[in-house]
């Protein structure tokens, strides 16, 4: 054994290795920094061209139908297009398929070291932060000014294109949008004595409905979300929708909606539906409460339940829903949702309903900033938008697409033509999913048994500290 | 027998199956719902068929994401079970300065690291490194964050383990090398097998990682493909992932097997002599 | 005075030969776990999120976090569910389960002991993922097997009583570790003793306080570190409850996968991650303790003695080397 001292390696070997790993991390955050500015016509006239489009769809699971388009359609359309024009076009559908949050996670990891696919998909909600994050960029200023040259602005209406905007500046194309509307089981109402064509007018015309579908056995009168366990699902399915209705939406006029008399409304209404036995407090707080609640519906068990067209499209659809009604078009009615009353709504609206969407956005990082613009071009071309859709119907971006595939859909037709019009969108601002979790909170606070003005004023609190401040914050 | 014997072997074996009884019950979706044609969240005597397997057959990555889940756990296994019995052999019969202190330290740390909170950092190293949609890179991760835990294991394996088989194939002139070789391992064997599957297991089951590093959907991992049977509106393809799980947890279960009946499972062992 | 390694270096593999074993494990450890461990504490001290300004331009902010962190009750009331999970799961149910069926087993023919270790160890392999689905049907409040074996098959058990399922569900996931590392410490007591105890009369109570448990305490402390730290740090609770109802599961690993991933504050999840590891110290610590008091008074000649005294020595001689100004 040597008598060198071996507790002086150590010594010795720490300082060293610290150092080491300092300047790796020094390294490693300079190298992050490093800014490059896109220049919009670089690689212009390129002739071999590598393109990648990512969307949180995959194959054989999550949106599948929108994986299997990109890798049957686009890709060989776009590819075989571009040939046409003597351009070599290798273009690759990178999927996901999983939760929306860790998706949004791994677009903004990949934006933010400055790699990633060149055409992303993201949800509108997210633009604004990823817009003060420096992820995305204008349209106009990755593709240059000829932007707007596009036919296509012509045929989104403008309230559908905010959905993807931020601060008055477009930062992608929209993609397709939706609606809420109250469903209810024309069977269950036979049977309560209830119209099989209602169309409430108030809330109180809700409550009513619901009072006498509880004289039905069995039968849970009413499901608007309300809780954190389903999330995102209850702000827009449910507080929102009832936000609007009273007048005000989350966000206006700089200032979010805190503890006014709006929300008290909001937060009455949900106190009501419990105190009269109208709603299942179990469905709320359950982990999988939202994949209960459709079930339950399926299953005639439910009498009105708020949700958007994603339920009669995917959900009770007897054709590969996901809870099947066999008996859907003719058993299942809808109706737009009321305002608190007449005119009570946003801008004097009898009625309202909240939308929501995705959009295509260009990563400020594409080598090829022309031909990606070309690409997103050809994704929302009226053909390649009918190729997706594959003869489904769904209520696309494009006004002129919309008036031919909805023709044939009742529900999706009234969303089109009477809901878009009315619907408002939630503010893409970073601080926004905080400000719905304080809301989900406080519906969580009312089903658990607190008074409005006790959930009221926690919701308060929670939206002043997460909006950094009283001043940003409405009360009254 | 004594009655009082008789009634004490009863209640015996009554504690034995309610406790078999407590783990075998829950097992029984894994079992029943992958052959029922509608399955549910609830266990049910299923509408038998073998439509599920077909379906999940049709999935272009099932088979593929199986095999990258071989990859990249094999990966991680080796390198976890092979650096952790050097490492932790040599810290078990060699004495290093506070070697105890930095165990405890990085057992700690690989708390933070399989968290959440550290996504970003992990991502920019790999990024930095080029490793990102590398499976490499992914298994490399996962070794880092269990081999503190594999060595402070093994460590208390191989202190178990006596030194007389060593001092006595030393003292026949065996090169250090040669006793690593032929006594060390061969009686370590149990132990080593253990740490394997345990490794496996714990990389088999990743997914936050493998999500957030890799991006080629031909290189997706079973536990990552596991999350995208869902529908866009967040609700569980249960059929799918029913019979899914079953194959996810196949080999597994078959390796657990193996190893059990070739070396028996063990964590902490060594002989007394 | 420095302490004779020769003594256990039985296979006389020398310093250089040892540090070359470490090296290997210890460069990966460097590069993936400690580099990024660091790095995430560092962003403890920041407002960093993922998106938003805040991602473009974070801010250092020093102990700011923590100190919203010790004043947020959303997060005393992690910390103590947390507690309340590891104490009731792991230190008494998967110690205990696991104690009591590696002691029945002993006496139980193999076919049996085969088949009941097998399917503990199934509970414990199977990926969360899996397990999460087997647990929600098996608690299901429409037909769950739980509910249809107790004649109650509407009850909303992960509703009505959250923390005694995730427990039970806990204790069914981790017995496994629990139940080998036992299972090994007893057939390592010497039959003999044994032999001798039950001779001389003692009753089982008896022989297991006198003759089994002194053999197996320092085990029993090792396993119980761990299953506390893999139990403090486990998020599955998520997958079965989603936190709630209403915060009642939301232990800190769910805590921070709530704020971090869905509300995108990674500096505070950064921070929080910090201060659990920091929570995680002192349990090892208290740990660590009684084990240096155990090893030291076991005076059965046990090699553990002779290594703990080793270790003691070697620590002293440091802290003396160090006065000295080494």
């Amino acid at each position: 054994m040597t008598t060198v001292n071996r507790r002086g390696l150590a010594r010795r070997a720490v300082p060293a290795i610290s150092i080491l790993l300092l300047g790796t991390m020094v390294a490693a955050c300079d190298r992050s920094s490093g800014s490059s500015a896109a220049n919009p016509t670089q690689n212009a006239s390129a002739t071999d061209v590598a393109l990648t489009v990512t969307s949180n769809a995959i194959s054989g699971g999550k949106n599948a139908a929108e994986a299997d388009w990109y890798a049957n359609y686009v890709i060989p359309k776009f590819t075989e297009a571009q040939k046409a024009k003597g351009v070599n076009v290798t273009l690759k559908f990178q999927p996901s398929g999983v939760d929306d949050e860790q998706y949004k996670a791994k677009m903004a990891l990949d934006l933010k070291s400055k790699s990633g696919a060149d055409v992303i998909a993201l949800d509108g909600i997210w633009v604004g932060e990823f817009a003060d994050a420096g992820y995305i960029k204008p349209l106009a200023d990755v593709v240059g000014p000829n932007v707007t040259s596009w036919d296509g602005w012509a045929q989104i209406p403008k309230a559908v294109q905010a959905n993807a905007s931020y601060n008055d500046k477009v930062y992608g194309v929209p993609g397709g949008t939706d609606g809420r509307v109250l469903y209810y089981n024309k069977k269950l109402f036979q049977q309560a004595g209830l119209p099989a064509d209602w169309k409430p007018a108030s809330w109180q015309e809700i409550l009513d409905a619901g009072a006498k579908l509880k004289a039905v056995s069995g039968v849970i009168p009413i499901q608007i979300n309300a809780g954190t366990a389903m999330g995102e699902a209850t702000t827009m399915q449910g507080a929102l929708d009832l936000l609007v209705g009273t007048g005000a939406e989350i966000y206006q006029d700089g200032k979010w909606q805190g503890n006014t008399q709006n929300t008290r409304d909001v937060l009455g209404f949900y106190k009501q539906l419990l105190d009269q036995g109208l709603m299942d407090k179990n469905i709320q707080q359950a982990a999988k409460g939202r994949d209960e609640s459709f079930a339950a519906f399926a299953a005639n068990k439910i009498g009105i339940l708020l949700e958007g067209d994603y339920f009669w499209r995917s959900v009770i659809n007897p054709d590969k829903g996901s809870a099947p009604m066999a008996t859907r078009d003719a058993d299942v009615g809808y109706a737009e949702i009321p305002a608190k009353a007449k005119g009570a709504g946003v801008s004097g609206q009898d009625l309202v309903s909240m939308s929501g969407g995705g959009g295509t956005f260009l990563n400020p990082n594409t080598k090829f900033p022309q031909q990606a613009w070309e690409l997103i071009q050809f994704i929302y071309s009226p053909d390649a938008i009918k190729a997706a859709l594959a003869g489904s119907a769904r209520i696309t971006a494009r006004q002129d697409v919309n008036k031919e595939v909805l023709s044939k859909d009742p529900l999706l037709s009234l969303i089109s033509e009477k809901v878009l019009p009315i619907t408002r969108y939630r503010p893409g601002l970073a601080v926004y999913p905080q400000v719905s979790q304080a809301l989900q909170q406080a519906t969580a606070d009312i089903v658990s048994g607190k008074s409005v003005d006790e959930a009221a004023a926690t919701y308060q609190g929670a939206v002043e500290k997460v909006a950094g401040g009283a001043d940003k914050v409405q009360k009254s | 027998m004594t009655p009082a014997a008789v009634v004490r072997r009863i209640l015996f074996y009554g504690l034995i199956t309610l406790l078999s009884l407590f783990f075998a019950l829950p097992l029984l979706w894994l079992v029943l719902a992958p052959f029922d044609k509608t399955p549910t969240l609830t266990v049910k005597i299923p509408d038998f068929t073998l439509d599920n397997f077909a379906e999940l057959g049709k999935n272009p990555y099932a088979l593929s994401s199986l095999k990258n889940s071989i990859l990249i756990s094999g990966g991680a296994m080796l390198l976890v079970t092979g650096l952790s019995a050097l490492a932790a052999y040599a810290l078990s019969r060699v004495r290093v300065p506070g070697r105890d202190l930095i165990l405890y330290a990085l057992l700690l740390l690989s708390s933070i690291v399989t968290g959440t909170a550290a996504m970003v950092p992990i991502f920019l190293l790999m990024f930095q490194l080029g490793l990102i949609d590398d499976r490499s890179g992914v298994s490399l991760v996962l070794t880092g964050g269990l081999l503190p835990a594999a060595i402070f294991i093994l460590k208390d394996f191989m202190d178990a383990t006596p030194k007389s088989y060593e001092e006595s194939a030393r003292v026949f002139g065996a090169s250090p090398l040669q006793v690593l070789r032929h006594v060390v391992l061969p009686i370590a064997r149990p132990g080593l097998a253990t740490i394997a599957v345990w490794a496996l297991v714990n990389a088999w089951g990743d997914f936050l990682t493998a999500y957030i590093l890799l991006r080629d959907p031909e290189k997706t991992p079973a536990g990552v493909l596991m999350y995208t049977f869902y529908t866009e509106g967040g609700q569980a393809n249960l059929p799918l992932i029913s019979t899914f799980s079953l194959v996810y947890a196949i080999p597994v279960v078959a390796l657990y097997l193996f190893v059990n009946r070739r070396y028996g499972f063990r964590f902490h062992g060594g002989i007394k002599s | 005075m420095t302490a004779n390694a020769g003594a256990s270096d039985a296979a006389g593999l020398g310093r250089a030969r040892a540090v070359a074993f470490v090296t290997p494990a210890f460069l990966l450890i460097a590069a993936f776990l400690v580099f990024p461990a660091v790095w995430t504490i560092w962003l403890g001290m920041t407002d960093f999120r993922l998106t938003g300004a805040q991602a473009a331009d974070p801010q250092f902010v020093g102990l700011d976090n923590y100190r919203a962190a010790l004043t947020d009750p959303a997060f005393h009331n992690s910390l103590w569910l947390t507690i309340v999970f590891v104490f009731g799961s792991a230190i008494v149910g998967q110690s205990v389960l696991g104690f009591l069926i590696a002691w029945t087993m002993r006496s139980v023919p193999k076919t049996v002991k085969a088949i009941v270790e097998t399917l503990v160890l199934m509970a414990w392999i199977l990926p969360s993922s899996i397990v999460a689905f087997l647990w929600v049907a098996f608690l299901n409040n429409n037909g769950g097997t739980l509910g249809t074996i107790l004649n109650s098959p509407d009850t909303a058990w992960l509703l009505e009583y959250p923390m005694a399922s995730i427990i039970i569900y806990n204790t069914w996931r981790g017995t496994a570790f629990s139940m080998l590392l036992f299972s090994a410490a007893l057939g390592a007591v010497p039959p003999s003793q044994l032999e001798t105890a039950r001779l001389s009369g003692a009753s089982t109570l008896q022989q297991f306080r006198d003759v089994v448990f002194p053999h197996i305490r320092g085990h029993i402390l090792t396993n119980t570190l761990l299953i506390s730290l893999w139990t403090f740090n486990d998020f599955v609770p998520y997958l079965l409850t989603a936190g709630g109802p209403d915060h009642a599961t939301e232990t800190l690993p769910v805590f921070i996968y709530l704020r971090a991933l869905y509300g995108g504050e990674l500096g505070y999840g950064s921070a929080i991650s910090f201060i659990m590891l920091l929570i995680n110290l002192v349990i090892a610590l208290f740990y660590i303790r009684l084990l240096r008091e155990r090893r030291t008074a076991n005076r059965s000649g046990d090699a553990d003695a002779d290594d703990a005294k080793a270790d003691a020595d070697e620590v002293l001689t440091a802290a003396e080397a160090r006065n000295v100004g080494q």
